[in-house]
This record gives structure tokens, C-alpha cells and sequence, in this order.
């Protein structure tokens, strides 16, 4: 009787997560973005809080500091007029859709590339910047392009699809992946791998701040970023895509890239321009 | 949800694998190194009390996951190179043995005193005193608070997903974040704790009945 007891307990909690899951996906996408953030005044933005020049959180006034923190201010004061704000929320590459999805933030500038795995979940603005894969390794290492990767480990940032490209071009390399870029690095340099690999703009803003680390072989994947935006918000998507068109035209976008990867050594600026 | 199960079943299957090693070899020598620590701190030599004592508080109040990171990032630096999981497990030992160490020697005080007097009195030497008298009586009534430290380690071992240890959490990660579907990935995880847990706790049950 005592064992019935449990089994019934046991299903009705089961009935319940699966109810209470099922009702999660509907609300948020019956609201307009648009019109909310108009209200407000301000958009709240998905950034990266960890990642040097491009998105970091500066410990000595916890500001966010970087390419895509500016980005998404000049855009904000495109959108909304030049009294709109622009609110952060600090997001990692595993908690960046969940929270799109859930509501917790309007958009998504976090290093994301477009994908058309992530286009079934989300909607992408135009292209914010032209990224592709690269490899760090430690100063002297024997790795010199990606097809060296093969039957080493390498670390990655779980969530980032770094590792479906390893996979495809250097399938017998063991993959890692870790809880963020950080500890990504952590484990390259207390030796659990070998190299790590991921957008070469974030490898950049690693390399800058530890010197034994440098990039090597150049990009092997053309990825560019694109700003996360909810599926079935038209309006928002189009006024996003329309703030971008404009501060690229004025040239505030150029002089954003000469700002953050003017003096990066070994990275062509040049490259990433927009006319 | 199904599909999602059946898509990813070889990713799934391998973290529960690798779950249920590192909790069995956890379990396993957790309840050893507990039950000696256990012993050490009810010792008469004063000496063995403080290093039982050191060892159990040290261990029982530093979180699992500072425990598990110094074993993956510094220990490799300077001593010998481990891997996520080892270092995991080895994480997930210590932390648990303190906490088993604790519940039995909670075990052994609440063995009446006479027992063990008695046993010396007839000529026993202190371990055989333990051994034989006082510690059978001390795991019997220690087996409730036991059993949750072993289902703890079992959840605990998702500790591994944060040194790349391809343990359940980790496969569940990774599945979440490229097929996108988090709840229910998550909620699949969680039915395979379920599948460990579940039995644990049956078994302490039908074991506490059997011998109390």
C-alpha cells in the first residue's frame, strides 16, 4: 500500500513538470517589443560581460565596456531617438536564447553567429560584423593551423558552434567544453588542452591580455555576427535593421572597429570595415 | 520530446554512464575514507581526534565546486595531469566523505558507551572493540542520513559538468544548446537522475527495515 502511495506521488509530479512545461513557450510572442521598448524608452540587450574589446564588464566602475556595448548604443539612440537608453543584461553563450525566449532581454548582441539551426528558434538582424573560427595556442606550441588539431584536445565554450566546425574539419580531435570562454582558457593553460578555439575576435581579446598566447592559421570559417531577435517581431527586427543601415552610412560603425581592434596585433582590422 | 530523446540517445546514454561510474566509485570510497575519518574523531589518542576533526571540517565547508576546480586547474599545473572526470570524482570523494564521516561517527557516539567499555573489559583491543561491537550497531541506525549522502553524491556528480567530465549535466548542456529545446533536455536529464536516485533510495529503504 505504502509503495502504491509513492508510485502515484511519483507520476502526479511527473503530470505536473510536463504540464507546467508545455505552457511556457506561448505568452511572450503575443506582445509587440517594439511598442514596449517605445514606451519605456529604453531596449534591454543580451551582451557578453567576460570578453575584452568586445563586450566586458569593467570591475573598477562595473560598466559595460566594448565593440558591441557601443554598437548596441548607437543602434538604441537610432531606434528609440537620441534620449533612448540602452539597459544590459549580461548573458553567456548557453543563457543567451533561453532568455531571448523567455522575455528577460529585447535582443541579443553577444558574439552569435547567424546559423540556420539557431534561425528555426530565433530571427536574425543583417550581419553586425564579419567573424570566423581561429585556433589560441601557447607560444611555441607545434600546432600551426587547424588540420594540426587532429588527436588533440581542444577547449571551447559549451553552447558556441565552434564545436560542430571542429568536428567537421578536424574530426579526430578530442573536444572540451567548458562553462565560458574564461575557464575555457583557464583549462588551456593549466594543460588539460592543447589549443582553444572559437571566433577569432574573442580569441583576439584574449590574446591581448595573456601574452604567451597568440593566434594561429588565420580564420577557417566565415561566420558573421547578427543581433538575436524574437521570432514574430517584425516591427522590432525592421526598426533593428534599419538602425544598423544608418550607423553604418554616418561612419559611426567604422570608427567603433579602428577604436576596439585598431591596435590588436596579428588581427586585419581592414578586413571587417563597412562601406 | 521523444525525438529529442532519440536523437541524442547515444550522448545521453554515455553521460548516464559516466555518471553512474563516478557515483559508484564516489560511493565506494567515500563510505571507506569517511568511516576511517569517522573513527579517527572518536578516537581516545587526541592527536587523531584533531586530524579527523581538521579533515571533516576543512572538507565539509568548502564548496564542491572550489574542491572540484582545484583539483582540474591547479593540480595539473604543479603536480601531476588530471582529467575533468578524475578530477570530478576525486571532488566528489572528499566532499562526500566528510559528510559520511560526520553521519557515522553521529552513528558510533549514539552506541551507549557501555558497549565499548564492555568489549575492553573483556580483553578487545580498541579496533577490535569497533569493528566487531560497536560499528555494526553504529551503521544500522545510520542508515536514513547515509542514504541521503549517497543520493546527494549521485546529484552532486553533476559537478562534472563544469570540468568537462561528460557526465550526464554536461551531454545535457551541450544537447540544450544546439538543439535548443532546453526544458525539455532538461527535463530529460532529470528523469535520468530519477533512474539512479530512485532505486538508491528504495534499496536504503527495504535495508533500514531489514536490519532495524
Amino acid at each position: 500500500m505504502k509503495r502504491f502511495k509513492y508510485v502515484t506521488l511519483l507520476i502526479t509530479s511527473l503530470l505536473l513538470v510536463l504540464t507546467l512545461a508545455g505552457c511556457g513557450s506561448k505568452p511572450l510572442s503575443s506582445q509587440n517589443v517594439l511598442e514596449n521598448d517605445k514606451q519605456s524608452n529604453t531596449i534591454t540587450w543580451g551582451v557578453k560581460a567576460d570578453q575584452k574589446l568586445i563586450g566586458l564588464i569593467d570591475v573598477k566602475d562595473g560598466q559595460e565596456k566594448g565593440f558591441e556595448i557601443d554598437l548596441a548604443k548607437a543602434i538604441t539612440k537610432k531606434v528609440l531617438g537620441k534620449n533612448g537608453k540602452a539597459k544590459f543584461v549580461t548573458v553567456t553563450s548557453q543563457s543567451r536564447i533561453p532568455l531571448l525566449k523567455n522575455g528577460n532581454i529585447d535582443a541579443i548582441i553577444a558574439t552569435m553567429s547567424i546559423l540556420p539551426d539557431r534561425k528555426k528558434v530565433i530571427d536574425f538582424s543583417d550581419s553586425y560584423f564579419s567573424a570566423g573560427q581561429s585556433i589560441l595556442v601557447k607560444k611555441g606550441s607545434s600546432i600551426k593551423s587547424v588540420k594540426d588539431l587532429n588527436g588533440k584536445t581542444v577547449t571551447s565554450a559549451v553552447g558556441s558552434n565552434s564545436v560542430d566546425n571542429i568536428h567537421k574539419i578536424a574530426p579526430k580531435a578530442r573536444v572540451l567544453q567548458l562553462p565560458d570562454f574564461a575557464q575555457a582558457l583557464t583549462a588551456l593553460k593549466s594543460g588539460q588542452g592543447e589549443a582553444m578555439t572559437t571566433d577569432n575576435v574573442i580569441l583576439a581579446g584574449l590574446a591581448v591580455e595573456n601574452p604567451g598566447y597568440k593566434l594561429v592559421g588565420g580564420t577557417f570559417t566565415t561566420e558573421p555576427y547578427g543581433i538575436g531577435i524574437n521570432k514574430g517581431q517584425g516591427d522590432f527586427k525592421k526598426a533593428i535593421n534599419k538602425g544598423l543601415k544608418e550607423v553604418i552610412k554616418d561612419g559611426t560603425y567604422n570608427k567603433l572597429i579602428m577604436k576596439w581592434f585598431g591596435n590588436v596585433p596579428g588581427f586585419n582590422y581592414k578586413e571587417v570595415l563597412r562601406k | 520530446m521523444i525525438k529529442l530523446l532519440v536523437d541524442n540517445w547515444s550522448e545521453f546514454i554515455s553521460g548516464f554512464g559516466w555518471t553512474v561510474l563516478s557515483s559508484i566509485v564516489a560511493l565506494f570510497f567515500s563510505l571507506i575514507i569517511g568511516s576511517l575519518f569517522a573513527i579517527l574523531e572518536v578516537m581516545p589518542s587526541k592527536v587523531a581526534r584533531v586530524i579527523g576533526n581538521v579533515y571533516v571540517e576543512i572538507f565539509r565547508n568548502i564548496p564542491l565546486l572550489v574542491i572540484t576546480m582545484f583539483f582540474y586547474l591547479v593540480i595539473p599545473l604543479y603536480v601531476v595531469k588530471i582529467n575533468g572526470f578524475t578530477a570530478g570524482t576525486i571532488g566528489l570523494t572528499i566532499y562526500t566523505s566528510a559528510f559520511i564521516a560526520e553521519t557515522v561517527r553521529s552513528g558510533i557516539n549514539s552506541v551507549d558507551v557501555g558497549q565499548m567499555e564492555a568489549s575492553r573489559a573483556q580483553g578487545m583491543t580498541f579496533w577490535q572493540a569497533m569493528r566487531y561491537i560497536v560499528l555494526p550497531q553504529a551503521f544500522k541506525l545510520v542508515i536514513p542520513p547515509l542514504g541521503n549522502q549517497f543520493i546527494n553524491l549521485v546529484k552532486n556528480s553533476s559537478v562534472l559538468a563544469f570540468v568537462a567530465g561528460f557526465d550526464l549535466m554536461y551531454q545535457g548542456n551541450a544537447i540544450a544548446s544546439t538543439s535548443f529545446q532546453t526544458v525539455n533536455t532538461y527535463i530529460i536529464v532529470g528523469l535520468f537522475y530519477l533512474v539512479i536516485t530512485l532505486p538508491i533510495s528504495y534499496y536504503m529503504q527495504h535495508l533500514e527495515r531489514k536490519l532495524a
